[in-house]
Formats: structure tokens, C-alpha cells, sequence
């Protein structure tokens, strides 16, 4: 196994009715790396996901997860894999440690290395404490947690992650950001979806950007930022007309009405900043505040989807 | 790959267990509507249905309307396994199940299994409840065995009904509404009064309905009313309920997946 795609996926299409989700996408994961498939609501990162884990049928396309085929081999690939989705699959009414035992059971773990297996997981994962409490009861942090710890019991190849940080506080995130960090150390691969600019730059070692059902660029986070070469400018106004007139001057700038900020890309260079100055004084715009921005993976994302996260 | 359906079945009847566990008061509504329903048909009614039925009294009712009170109970408690069946499918954890290398069709008989159990659970209550209000069975110990089979065979088939309508429902609002027709058929056939009572349309229908010939088959075990042929035709019922149910479960099943 070692060498051969922990993920291979070429040409991969879905339709649902009329629309369609992913218009032929290829992807290729590493075994023991962090992939990130980067992207806003509805850009088709959990329909990627489905496809892979066996829960959606593709319309066309090439997929191998572990060597297997999702459509063929399914029960193949589910005993390599494991899914943690953006939604808690976890039994509520069961304890945390409950839900543990039962995912040991249905993983024929005898019963003492069952038991070894629960014990481990609600330490490691810091539910020691709340083992006997009724998830119901767990915070959203929490139950995000006992959420992986259960993807965990059966040892998985590979690791899907869809969005596994939404609706999580700054810091439930950096504790799940550590365990990923963990996880990938004991050698498994993480198939990571998310719409954070920051997580993926925090986690991934390759990063593809998916809009509209195509991957519109792929890469290292650094390959991805070498891309957009300045960075951009943020110009804040006073008020909505100024911000306006500035949106006339510079069209292809982003505004950003609700903080009465614009966007506009720009490699930071005097020359470049004068003509980006004389632009605006030839209009007579008012500017508040102006600031240079080196680039990060948000300029990547507006630069290609030509949306800001 | 290989799969163990028998292990993972039960790995999911001791789930099912649990949560019933967990929310008692789900299994305690759900056995006392049947209770309830004796109380009020013994004690309020009783006395004149009774008179009207065979000249007897509350006594004599008590005595014939316990076995569809009993029937009611398993039809009651089913109930319970749509709404559970619709709440694990609006939880994640169903789409968990689903990208794990387990048998798919222990999720169903899980709660399948678990179902029965409850079913026979509650039976056994409000048969003491029965016992205690005045119904005076005829059956030995061959009868008994008998009834506690028949039920069995009753609540299997039933339940494979509510875990289809489970399915089917989408919310659990919607799957806790559905199956009150099990519990309210009964009514338009011979449970409660005596079907060529009733006015021709709803006589006809009354006598070729499922429940009739299942109320008079556990009226026929239970009591000295005479059981002719009706056992194997509510258990022909019952067969093609529960190969309905299953087929019908499993191809929801499988499509949701």
C-alpha cells in the first residue's frame, strides 16, 4: 500500500437534477498527508466527501479510497475509512462512553481490547471526566470531540473531515487543530474539508480550491500565496457614498459594505500604490484609512473565485 | 468482505435497549394509552356494553374486551418503533452507521428485536392490569404459551410495518401521526363491540379487515369463545404484513443510503 494514493480521483462529475454540484474533478492524496479541499458554502466540498465514503453514487469519474472502488467495493472501503461530518453522529441519548463501546462492538473489538480502546480515546480526547454523562448533555466543542473519538475506533486509513470546525469557538478549534496535528504524527491521511482559509493553512500539506464544482487551483499553501503576488490594499471610508465613488474608480476592487471597506489587489509596490493613489485622486474619493496587506491564502481564494471567504 | 449480521444485530439491540432505557417515558405512554382505554371500556362503559353484548354486564365485557385491549397494547407500542426509526434517521449518527464496514440490516433489526421486546414487556403489564380490573381467562398453560407465541408473531409483523412508516416519514412528527390507524382499526372491527352490530358498509369492511380475525384469535385463545379457523387467517396476516414491512423497509433503506 505504501506509495499507491491513499485517494485518487479523476474526472469525478454529480449531478443532482439540473445542477450540477462537480463538473470533473481530480484529486490526489498522499498517504500520511493533510489535503484540504478548500471552498464556500455549496462549492460541492461535502458532496466530494459523500461520494468518497460510500453514501452518494458519482454520475462519472474514476474514485479509489485506499486502493478501492466506493461503488464496487464499498464494505472495502468503509473498513479503511473514517467520517466525521459537519453534523454530530453521535447517539445522544447514549453516554460518551457508550457511544465508544458501541463503535468498538461494531468493529468486533473483543471485549477487553474494547474496553482499552474507550479508555484511551476519552483520555486522549479529554472526556475522561464526562465519560458517564448522556452526550445530550456535551458542549458543541465536545461533542465534536466524542464525534472523532468514535471515527477513531477503528483505526482508519484515511480520515475524512468535513469541516470538522464549523460552528466551533476559537478555542475548541485550536484543540481540534492539535488533535489533527496528532493524528497525522501516527501516520493516517486526512482528507480535510473546510471553508477557513486559516484551518487549511494551519493543517494541510496540499490544498485544492474548489468553486462551483471545479477545482480552480491546487497546490501548497505556499505555491497557492506565490500566486497572488502583492497582497492587496484595504481602504476604509467614512461614509457609504466615498465608498462608492472608490467602487467607480476601482473596479476591480471588493467592497466590503458593512465595514465601509474595499479590497483592491495590489502587489504593494510604491509605483504601484502611486497609481493606486492617483486613481482615487482623480476622483476626488475621500479615503479614511489605508493598509498594505502581504499576501495570505485569503487573497488566493478571492483572486480565484473572485468572492472573499 | 464478510459481515456479521447476527453480532452486529445485537450490538444494536443492546443500543436500542439502552436508549429505551434512557427515555422511559416514551415505553410508559406508550403502555398507558392501552390502560387506559381498559379502565375507561371496563368501568364506564362496561355495565351497558356489556348488557347490550350478551346480557352480562361489566363482568362479561371485561371478559371480551381485554384480548383487543391486550391486541391494542402491541399496536400501541409499535408506535414507539416508527418514531424511534424516524429519530435515528434524522440523527447523524444513521449516516455514521452507513460509512462503516458493518451488516446495513442490523440498524433495522435492532430495533426490530428491540420492538418485540418491548412489546411483550408492555403486553405483560396491562394483561396484570386486565387480570386485575376482572378479566377471568379460560386458557391452561398450552393457551397461555399459545397467546404469548401469537403475540409474538404479532408485534414482529407490526413492528416491520412501523419501521417502514419510520422510514417513510421524513420527521418524527409525521411518523409519531401515521400508525395511530393501527390503534384506531380496531374500532371498525369486532374489538369493542360485536361486529353484526354495526351498519352494512361498515360490516363488510369490519369482517375482512386484518384486525378482526386477530382480535377473535385472541379471543379464541384466551377465552372459551370459539376460535375456529380465524388463528391461521390472522396469522396468514400477519405473514403478509411483516414480508411487506421488511421489503418495504429495506427498499427505503437502501435507497436513503
Amino acid at each position: 500500500m505504501k506509495g499507491a494514493p491513499a485517494i485518487a480521483v479523476t474526472a469525478l462529475r454529480k449531478s443532482f437534477g439540473k445542477h450540477t454540484v462537480l463538473d470533473g474533478i481530480d484529486l490526489h492524496v498522499p498517504p500520511g498527508s493533510v489535503f484540504s479541499l478548500l471552498g464556500a458554502n455549496g462549492a460541492g466540498k461535502t458532496t466530494t466527501v459523500k461520494i468518497m465514503s460510500t453514501l452518494l453514487a458519482a454520475d462519472a469519474g474514476e474514485v479509489r479510497v485506499a486502493g478501492h472502488d466506493p461503488v464496487r467495493a464499498p464494505d472495502a472501503v468503509r473498513a479503511a475509512i473514517g467520517v466525521t461530518g459537519q453534523f454530530s453522529a453521535v447517539d445522544k441519548l447514549l453516554t460518551g462512553e457508550e457511544n465508544l463501546r458501541l463503535m468498538a462492538d461494531l468493529h468486533h473489538l473483543g471485549r477487553a481490547e474494547g474496553r482499552r480502546t474507550t479508555t484511551d480515546l476519552l483520555a486522549r480526547f479529554g472526556l475522561t471526566e464526562a465519560a458517564r454523562k448522556p452526550a445530550s448533555a456535551y458542549s458543541g466543542g465536545m461533542l465534536r470531540r466524542l464525534d472523532l473519538a468514535m471515527t477513531l475506533a477503528g483505526s482508519p486509513q484515511v480520515i475524512f473531515l468535513d469541516e470538522p470546525t464549523t460552528g466551533l469557538d476559537p478555542r475548541s478549534r485550536r484543540d481540534m487543530w492539535q488533535i489533527v496535528r496528532d493524528l497525522v504524527a501516527g501516520g493516517v491521511t486526512i482528507f480535510l474539508t473546510t471553508q477557513y482559509l486559516e484551518e487549511a493553512d494551519e493543517l494541510a500539506d496540499r490544498i485544492a480550491v474548489l468553486d462551483h464544482g471545479r477545482i480552480v487551483a491546487e497546490g501548497t499553501a505556499e505555491e497557492l500565496k506565490r500566486r497572488i503576488p502583492g497582497g492587496h490594499v484595504r481602504l476604509t471610508f467614512a461614509a457609504p457614498q466615498d465608498l462608492e465613488a472608490a467602487r467607480q474608480a476601482l473596479p476591480e476592487a471588493v467592497p466590503d459594505p458593512d465595514t465601509l471597506a474595499l479590497r483592491v489587489p495590489n502587489d504593494g509596490s510604491m509605483r504601484a500604490l502611486k497609481t493606486l493613489i492617483d486613481r482615487l485622486d482623480d476622483r476626488a474619493v475621500e479615503v479614511d484609512e489605508l493598509s498594505v496587506h502581504t499576501p495570505d491564502l485569503d487573497d488566493v481564494f478571492l483572486a480565484l473565485t473572485g468572492q472573499p471567504t | 468482505m464478510t459481515t456479521y449480521p447476527v453480532r452486529d444485530s445485537a450490538t444494536m439491540l443492546r443500543r436500542n435497549l439502552k436508549r429505551m432505557l434512557r427515555y422511559p417515558s416514551m415505553t410508559v405512554t406508550l403502555v398507558a394509552m392501552p390502560v387506559i382505554f381498559l379502565l375507561l371500556f371496563v368501568f364506564i362503559l362496561g355495565e351497558t356494553l356489556g348488557a347490550g353484548i350478551n346480557g352480562g354486564g361489566r363482568a362479561a365485557y371485561a371478559n371480551y374486551v381485554a384480548p383487543a385491549i391486550i391486541m391494542m397494547t402491541v399496536m400501541s407500542t409499535v408506535q414507539g418503533t416508527a418514531i424511534s426509526v424516524a429519530m435515528d434517521m434524522t440523527e447523524g449518527i444513521i449516516t455514521r452507521f452507513r460509512t462503516m464496514h458493518i451488516a446495513r440490516v442490523s440498524v433495522l433489526t435492532g430495533h426490530v428485536i428491540g420492538s418485540v421486546l418491548q412489546a411483550m414487556l408492555a403486553v405483560g403489564i396491562v394483561t396484570l392490569v386486565a387480570l386485575a380490573v376482572g378479566f377471568r381467562p379460560t386458557a391452561g398453560p398450552l393457551e397461555w404459551l399459545a397467546t404469548a407465541g401469537f403475540l409474538t408473531v404479532l408485534a414482529f409483523a407490526f413492528v416491520w410495518l412501523c419501521v417502514a412508516l419510520g422510514l417513510a416519514a421524513g420527521t418524527v412528527e409525521t411518523a409519531s401521526n401515521t400508525p395511530m390507524v393501527l390503534v384506531l382499526l380496531p374500532f371498525l372491527g369486532s374489538g369493542f363491540v360485536p361486529t353484526d352490530s354495526m351498519p352494512a358498509a361498515v360490516r363488510w369492511f369490519a369482517e375482512y379487515q386484518p384486525f378482526t380475525p386477530i382480535i377473535e384469535a385472541l379471543r379464541g385463545l384466551l377465552t372459551d369463545a370459539p376460535v375456529g379457523n380465524t388463528v391461521w387467517i390472522a396469522l396468514a396476516w400477519c405473514a403478509v404484513i411483516a414480508l411487506g414491512g421488511y421489503l418495504w423497509s429495506k427498499r427505503l433503506f437502501d435507497r436513503a443510503s
